[in-house]
Order: C-alpha cells, then structure tokens, then sequence
C-alpha cells in the first residue's frame, strides 16, 4: 500500500509536464487531461484512505521510501514520503478540493485561449502541495513549499498582460521570500542542532536541544507559516493575490496553500510544545491577523478581496488555535478542512457571479442576483451560514471548538485570546452578511448601467454580453455548479460529521496529541455568547445594507473605513518603513561605499601607483644597470657568506 | 719546472717573476678597460693572458699554460680582432658615461666586491700547499689525459657538444638567407627614377673640396659639406670629417694675403660671415 | 713568496674585469672584460690546483676554456648580428625593455 504514495504526486506532475510541455496539440482536451489526473489522485487518495481506516489508529503511518537524495556523509536527505493522519487529511482536502476546482475551471476559463497553460500549472500545483504535506523531512517539505510558492506565483500573474496582475504576482513572490529564509534558516538550526532534519529523529530529540535554540527554530517557522498563510506581518500580498483567476483564488488562496503554514505549526507541534514562548507569539499572530482580516474584509467592495479578508481572518483562527499547543492541534486542522469546504464554495460562487455579471467585482454594482442564479444563490448561502457560524453547519462546530480551546487556555491569556476570537466571530458574521446582502439582496444596481468596460477577469467576454453593456446575469454551466453543490454538502455536513463521536479528535489525535483544558466557562456559556454575537453581527449588517439601499458609489466613509479600505495600510507601512527605510540605508551605504571604502581602495590604488611609478624608474631598459645590481647582489651574497662563516 | 719550484714556499724566482709579470697583469687589465679604442683593449688583454699563461706554467700547469697561448691569444682574441675590425669604430668607444650615476655604483659595487673577495682569501688561511709536483711526476699531461678520459669523460662529452651546437648556433645567427634575387643595376635605376630620389649618381666624395680623402664630405657651391658624398658606412660610424670651415678659413687666409700684397687697408668681409653662417 | 698571492691576483683581475662589464658601453670591449674574468677564474683554479696537489682543478680551468670559446663565438655572432641590424655596437642601444 506504501507504494501508492508517490502515485499521489506522480499523478498531478504528470499531468503538468504533459501539459506543458506538450504545446498546442493538447489545447482541445488539455483541461480533461488535467482534471482527470487530479481525479485519479483523489481516487488513490481514497483508496489510501480506506487502507488506513482497516488499521489500528497506532499503526496509521505509512513511509515509503523512493530514494536517497543527498548523500554527504551526516548530511543526509532522503525522499520519503510520510502518510499519516494528518497527511492524509490534506491529502484528501487537496485531491478533493482540487478535483473539484479543476471541473470548476473547465467551464469558468472556457473562453480562455491559455486554458491548456492554466491547468499545467493547476496540476503542478497539486503535485507541489502533496509533496509538502507528504514529505517525511524537512527539506523534502521545502521543496514542496518553494514548488507551491512557485505555482501560486505563476498562477496570480496568469493573466500577465494586466500590469495589476503582474505585480500581484511579484509581490506574493516577494513577501513569500521572506517567509521562506525563515523556512530555511529553520531547518539549517535543525541541522546544526540535531544533525538531521527528518521528523522522526528531530522530533524524538527535541528535549535535548536547549530553549533557546528550540525557540529560535520555532519562531523561523512560525516567519515562514506567516509568509505561506498571510498572517501579520506577511499578510500584505494575500489580497492582491485576488487578481489570478477566482478557481486559483479558490483552491490556492483559500482552501489549501494558504493552510501550508497551519500545517507547518502542527507538524512541528513537538517543537512548539517545548518552545512556550514562541507558542505564545504564535497565539498573538493569529489574534491580531484574525481581527486584521475581519476588518479589512468589512471594508472592502471588491468581492473577492472582502473574501480574502475573511480567508486571513479564518486562518488566524487555525493559528491562533495551533499557537494552544495540543489543546487546539486538533481543531485547527478541523477548522481548516471545514474552511476548505465553505471558503472554496464561497469564492466558487463568487466566481459564478462575476462569470454572469461580466467579470465585474465591485459589490456595489450587484444587488438581487439570487432570482437571476438559484444554484449560485444557494451554495453560496449555505457556505455563507456555515462561516459565520449558523448552528448545526461546519463552521459552527469547527469554530466554537476553537473559541472553547482559547477559554480554555487559562489564566489572563485565555480570556484575552476568548475574547478576540468571540469578536472575531461578530465581526465574521458582519462582513459575510455585508458581502452577501449586497450580492444576492436589495435593488439591482447593475440595471441601466453598463459594467467594469473591459473585462477585469481577463477572460474574454462571451458574445452575448459585450463590454461596455448591461449585464445580463445568467447561472453558470453545469461545470461550475456541479462543484459548487458538492462543496455547499461538505459545509453544511462537514461540522456534524467530524464531530460526531468526536470521530475526528480521535482520527488525528495519535499524530497531533490532545488534552483537553480546563476551560473557566461552560460550553454552553461559550455556545451561546458565539451565538448571541453572530447574531448581533448579522444584525448590524443588516441594519446597514439591508434596510437601507446601498449606495452605487462607496460613501467617503470614517478614517476607519477608509484605513481599512486601504487594507489597514499594510502597503503604506511597508512602504514608508521598509521600502523608504531601505532606500534611505541604501542611500546611506552607497555614500559609505563612496567615500570610505571607495576612497580606502582608490587611496591604496593611488600609493601603489605613485609608487610604482618611481620604482619603475629602477626599470630602465639598460643592461648595464641591470647588471650592477646582478653584481651588487653578488657582493651582498659574499658579504653575507663571510659573515656567516665568521659567526 | 722542477718540483721544488711546486712547493709550499715558492723560490725567489718566481717571486720576482710574480711581482713584476703580476703588475703587468693587473696594467694590462686596467688598460682593457680603461683604453678607449676597442683593438687597444684587445692588445691589452692579450698581453694580459699572455702573463697568465706563464703562470700557469709556473704553477705546473704545462698543458693550460700552452693552450692559453695558443687557443686564447692565438684563436680567441684574433676572433675579437676580426670583429673589432667589422664592426669598426663606433659612438660606443666613448668613455663618457650616459646613465646617470652608474659609473660610481659600478666602481662602488667593484671596490666593495673586491674587497670583500681579498678579505675572504686572507681570512681563509691557505698555508698548506701540497705543490703539484706529486701529481704531475707522469707528466702533465699524461696526468690531464687521464683524469679527462675516465673521471671527466661524460663532461667531457657535453663540452664537445656544447661546441658544435655553439659552431651551428653562430652560422644561424650570422647567416643571412637571401630570399630574392638581387637587383640588377637597370632595377635599381629604374627604382630610383620612379622614386624621384637623387636620380643622378651620388656625387664622388670630395668634389669641390680641397681634400679628396673618403671620409672627407664634397662641398656644395654654397660651401655647406653634403654628407651624400661620404660611404654610408662612415656616416653610420658617424666619421665623416667637416673641411668646410678649414677651406672658408684658408680663403679668408689668401684673401688677407692678397690685400697685404695689394696694400688694401679695409675689406668688407660680411659676405664671408655670412657663408660661415650658412655652413654651420 | 706565498703562492696563495696568484689567488689575490685573480680576485683584483676579476673584479677589474666585473667593474669594466659595468661601465664599458662597446659591447666588445664588454665581451673582453668578460673574458678577463673567465681568465681570472682559471688563475684561481690552477693555483687551486697546486694547493691541493691534484690535477682536478686544472680539468675544470680546462674545461672553462672550452665553455669560454663556445661563448665567445655565440656572443660575437650575436655582436655582430646586432651591429648588422642596429648599425651600433653599444649595448644601452637595445635598451627595448625600457617604457
């Protein structure tokens, strides 16, 4: 059975290089090809799965051994691939999410005459996630991570030829950079510290390396979780990422790549267990990233950034609940795989909209689309209920269980980290209402009116509905609802199943760990407050945008607004401090070089030279002069004889 | 030269011989270096190794003291004769030093070496000579035969070698291949028509001059010397003489003797000045 | 009479014949002196050879002779290449080594 783990992997690659490499030949069948190989993935990672089910919960890790990578004597890096529970949630999440988005994209990128570049890429980005999640060391891992980074870069710049999306793409590719030496500066401790890097052996001998050293590895980590995951202070490229095509925004910047750093917390969670101060920077993270993205997600008009927001915020809750140690491990990854189910539904659907409003994303120019495309109405309520938390759907399991584990952290801390996650939940239930009033309700402001001019999604528009014309909403073709049903079952199911019999706890806890705190209130206490918010938050948006029309163009709106419109300045910050900074020192140091290293080198070139040129003086061509030195040598020599025999 | 004469203390013999021929030596060494003309430099190291031949005969070595006569003043220094003699008298003759300050270094270099070498020798105490008579009982040369033959014979080998590549080695350098047929005199007329250069013949050397010897350059009719007149060879050596103010002056000469004669008080002699002017 | 006096006559021969190499711009008069120092050496060998009472060093004053007239006839087909090519015989006029 071990051996059908590389055909995890092998199956997506495979797909990618035929792809890409196969050239115009394949652009008729090009998207079965690679959707069909994202299946087979999905089949195998089934069948993987049952393999697993019919053992003991002990015995659920699979290792397969492919080769020896890097042979340098203590050095050694192997590809082996690690399934085990945690694995295999991803792996299901991946494959499955991922099929799901690939027969989404058929229909979506229908018009797109790079449609064959596009599932290559798609496909190399499957391959690329699975390596990371099922690699056995850390070093394997990071070519998973580089290889998903990668792809996500190719993927937010697909439509290159808007300057806006090239620039998206460059940013995520550099704020991703910094997330990455933290990566790679973590496992070069982990070498020098344990002489491996393979989880078994760092991981079993984590109690011999000293705090300091084990707080340095887990920070690095948490640096590059917050690259992957958009957490503050690398959270400022997820938004912008919004300019790729809605399935990449779906599938990459929603459910899976940006969960890669949530992965990374729990994977190493034996290091973040013996590292409490680094957990506790982890918790801070999550909180401040998860009331960041709630705000700007209030704030913003374009649908999908309001959505990205919420992506950011919803991480912020895996991290702040794997920053708890095992107390949370288990339920960040819950609230990650219910989050892949509502969040990639979501954004299908507002994919769905977009596809039948001509590409336009302003909210402000929607309204009362839900008579106009039923299916996309609906998934995309039922997605809408599951994050905001409505009772019995899988967000509200999956984040209540979380709110619990915050309280239950204990002392100062699990109050404060309580509280924010409980207003997290208020504000989640604000925005996500804000999004869905102005898509689905209320007057149809896009009547008489024509649409965003050309075509912001880059996609051609189809005929019947030019640029510069009124749109005519229609519900999309049976690829794209087909996935989003499907996904609007996993949201409303999702919740209920994992928790039933608590089946997931005991799935993952043989990896993760598990203890349950002791938490100061009551579940039932937690239960309702997280309601009574929702509900305050639901009503307030509706106060706002659903009693009132809503106004075409955005009101000037209080500094707040306007800051979080700005994404709360995140780009302003980075570029007074970082970008300025750097010119400044830049700047600066150039003088320095100038000046003083300039005028060290030009000064010993200018001695050298006046000095040479009077030695070269000595060099003048005649052979006699030459030949008294010879001779004054000579006499030196006898000299020097002489005196030595006369000592 | 009996043994006794090889011995540690050497007669008075040939302590006179050495300090009169020894002089001789150092004279004749001195005057190589120091006589301005190259063949007086050859004579005098002749004479120079003609002394040290008779050392070397005084101190038993019969056959070098012979082969010094014959093979270096005999061959060799009639070797530099004939260079000296092609290559003639030349600029380099002169004795006036041209880089600065590398006549003192050279004799400050000399002197300190010298001094330094005569100090090692005194230091060294050398008082037990053996004397050579011991090793030549079977003659000299019959001693040399055979150190060479058995001891010496690889060396021995080389040198002779090392001879031949010197012979082959001096034809190379010397030998000049021609690579084209030479010039016939109409070629060379005509060359020098269709250069436009002295078409007429060189003018012969010491025409309009009051001495016809070669070295002596043809005066032009203004009285200016052309040097065109003189071999090329004597001009690179840079010995052409200049007669021109010798013949100004010798009419300046005739015409005072002709106004004396004729009684004349005052002559205007600029004209003359001023072909002076023009020779210079 | 000591006989290591031809030792010090050899030693002022050499060093007469070393100071005329460097102030002498004739290269033939320069090939002269060099001469003279070869000269020198062979004194030094032959009274050497007197001391020690063998004929060794009268083998190798021998052979510097050889070696000698080997030289002079390269460097005297050199001399008069150079006059041939240069029309001058003074060594400070292949001065080309200098800027």
């Amino acid at each position: 059975m071990e051996n059908l783990i590389a055909l995890l992997i092998a199956a997506p690659l495979l797909g990618a290089a035929v792809l890409l490499v196969g050239g115009r030949r394949l652009d008729a069948v090009g998207h079965w090809i690679g959707t069909l190989l994202a299946a087979a993935s999905f089949v195998i990672a089934v069948v993987l799965f049952a393999g697993l089910l019919g053992r003991s919960g002990d015995d659920r890790t699979l290792i397969q051994h492919l080769f020896t990578w890097v042979p340098v004597e203590s050095f050694q890096a192997d590809v082996t691939f690690r399934l085990d529970q945690l694995s295999m949630t991803f792996v299901l999440l991946i494959t499955g999410v991922g099929s799901l988005i690939h027969l989404y994209s058929v229909g979506y990128m229908e018009h797109d005459e790079r449609r064959r570049r596009f599932f290559g890429y798609l496909n190399l980005f499957l391959a690329a996630m699975l390596l990371l999640v099922l690699a056995d060391n850390y070093l394997l891992l990071y070519v998973g991570w580089e290889g998903v980074g990668l792809a996500s870069y190719l993927l937010i710049g697909f439509w290159q030829h808007k300057p806006s999306a090239a620039t998206a793409a460059k940013k995520a590719f550099l704020v991703n950079r910094v997330g990455d030496m933290g990566l790679s500066i973590a496992i070069m401790l982990m070498f020098t510290t344990f002489g491996t890097f393979a989880f078994g052996p760092v991981f079993g001998h984590v109690t011999d390396a000293s705090q300091g050293k084990l707080t340095a590895i887990a920070l690095m980590l948490l640096l590059a979780a917050c690259g992957k995951s958009a957490q503050v202070p690398l959270q400022s490229w997820l938004g912008d990422a919004m300019e790729g095509p809605t399935p990449v925004s779906a599938l990459i910047h929603a459910a899976t790549m940006v969960t890669a750093g949530v992965y990374l917390v729990v994977r190493s969670g034996a290091i973040f267990n013996a590292a409490p101060d680094a957990q506790l920077v982890v918790t801070v993270v999550g909180a401040v990233t998860l009331l960041f993205g709630a705000i700007v997600g209030c704030a913003k008009d374009d649908i999908k950034k309001a959505l990205a927001g919420s992506t950011m915020s919803q991480i912020g809750y895996m991290v702040l609940a794997a920053g708890l140690g095992p107390i949370g491990y288990v339920y960040a990854i819950m609230h990650l795989v219910t989050h892949g189910f509502f969040k990639a539904g979501l954004f299908l659907g507002a994919g769905s909209v977009m596809h039948g409003m001509n590409d336009e994303v302003d909210m402000r120019k929607f309204g009362g689309l839900r008579k106009y495309m039923p299916i996309t109405y609906w998934t995309f309520g039922l997605g809408y209920l599951a994050i905001i938390g409505f009772p019995g759907l899988s967000g509200f399991f999956s984040k209540d269980k979380i709110i619990e584990s915050a309280f239950a952290k204990g002392g100062t801390e699990g109050w404060i980290l309580g509280a924010v996650t409980l207003i997290g939940a208020a504000v989640t239930a604000y925005y996500m209402t804000r999004v869905m009033l102005m898509t689905f309700f209320g007057e149809e402001r896009w009547k008489h009116r024509a649409t965003a001019g050309e075509s912001v999604d880059g996609h051609a528009a189809p005929a019947e509905h030019a640029a510069h014309a009124e749109p005519h909403p229609h519900e999309s073709p049976k690829t794209m609802t087909i996935p989003m049903i499907v996904l609007a079952f996993g949201s409303v199911f999702a919740g209920a199943l994992f928790t039933w019999g608590s089946s997931f706890l005991h799935w993952l806890e043989p990896v993760t760990g598990h203890q349950e705190g002791d938490s100061p209130l009551s579940t039932w206490t937690i239960t309702s407050a997280t309601f009574v918010l929702m509900l305050i938050g639901v009503g307030a948006a509706y106060a706002q945008y659903g009693r009132r029309p809503v106004p075409a163009v955005a009101p000037r709106g209080s500094l707040v607004t306007r800051a979080a419109r700005r994404d709360l300045l995140q780009d302003d910050f980075n570029h007074v401090v970082l970008v300025r900074g750097g010119e400044h020192l830049t700047r600066s140091l150039v003088y320095v070089d100038h000046t003083l290293v300039d005028g060290v080198v030009n000064g010993t070139a200018a001695s050298v030279g006046g000095l040479s040129g009077r030695l070269r003086r000595l060099q003048n061509g005649y052979a006699r002069s030459y030949a008294v030195s010879m001779f004054g040598g000579a006499a030196l020599l006898v000299a020097a004889t002489l005196l030595m025999r006369a000592v | 030269m009996s043994a006794q004469l090889a011995a540690y203390s050497t007669s008075t013999g040939e302590a006179f011989q050495f300090w009169v021929l020894g002089t001789v030596a150092v004279l004749g060494a001195l005057s190589t270096v120091f006589m301005k003309r190259a063949v007086h430099s050859a004579l005098s190291l002749a004479g120079t190794m003609i002394v040290l031949a008779v050392f070397y005969l005084a101190n038993g070595a019969y056959f070098l003291g012979i082969v010094q006569i014959v093979v270096y003043t005999g061959a060799i220094m009639m070797l530099f004769l004939f260079v000296v003699m092609l290559v003639g008298v030349t600029a380099a003759d002169s004795l006036k030093e041209t880089i600065k300050g590398q006549r003192w270094l050279a004799l400050l270099c000399g002197v300190g070496f010298g001094v330094l070498l005569l100090a090692g020798i005194a230091n060294a105490s050398l008082k037990d000579f053996e004397g050579i008579g011991q090793a030549n009982a079977n003659g000299n040369v019959e001693g040399l035969a055979a150190l060479i033959f058995t001891k010496y014979v690889f060396a021995f080998e080389i040198t002779g070698a090392l001879l031949i590549t010197a012979a082959v080695g001096a034809m190379v350098l010397t030998h000049r291949e021609r690579t084209e047929r030479a010039k016939t005199q109409r070629e060379l007329s005509e060359e020098r028509v269709r250069a436009g250069k002295h078409v007429p013949p060189l003018p012969a050397p010491g025409v309009y001059a009051r001495h016809n010897a070669v070295d002596v350059a043809g005066l032009l009719p203004d009285g200016t010397p052309s040097e065109l007149t003189v071999s090329k060879t004597l001009r690179d050596r840079g010995q052409v003489r200049d007669v021109s103010a010798e013949a100004l002056s010798d009419l300046r000469a005739l015409e005072q003797r002709a106004e004396e004669r004729l009684e004349r008080t005052e002559i205007d002699s600029a004209p003359f000045k001023r072909t002076e002017e023009a020779s210079k | 009479m000591n006989p290591v006096n031809y030792l010090y006559l050899a030693a002022l021969l050499f060093t007469i014949g070393a100071t005329g190499v460097l102030i002498r711009r004739n290269a033939i008069v320069v090939f002269m002196c060099i001469e003279l120092m070869l000269n020198a050496c062979n004194l030094a060998f032959v009274t050497f050879s007197r001391m020690h009472g063998n004929l060794d060093g009268q083998v190798i004053a021998f052979f510097t002779m050889v070696v000698a007239a080997a030289e002079v006839v390269v460097g005297l087909a050199i001399i008069v290449s150079l006059f041939r090519s240069r029309h001058s015989a003074s060594v400070d006029d292949a001065s080309l080594m200098k800027l």
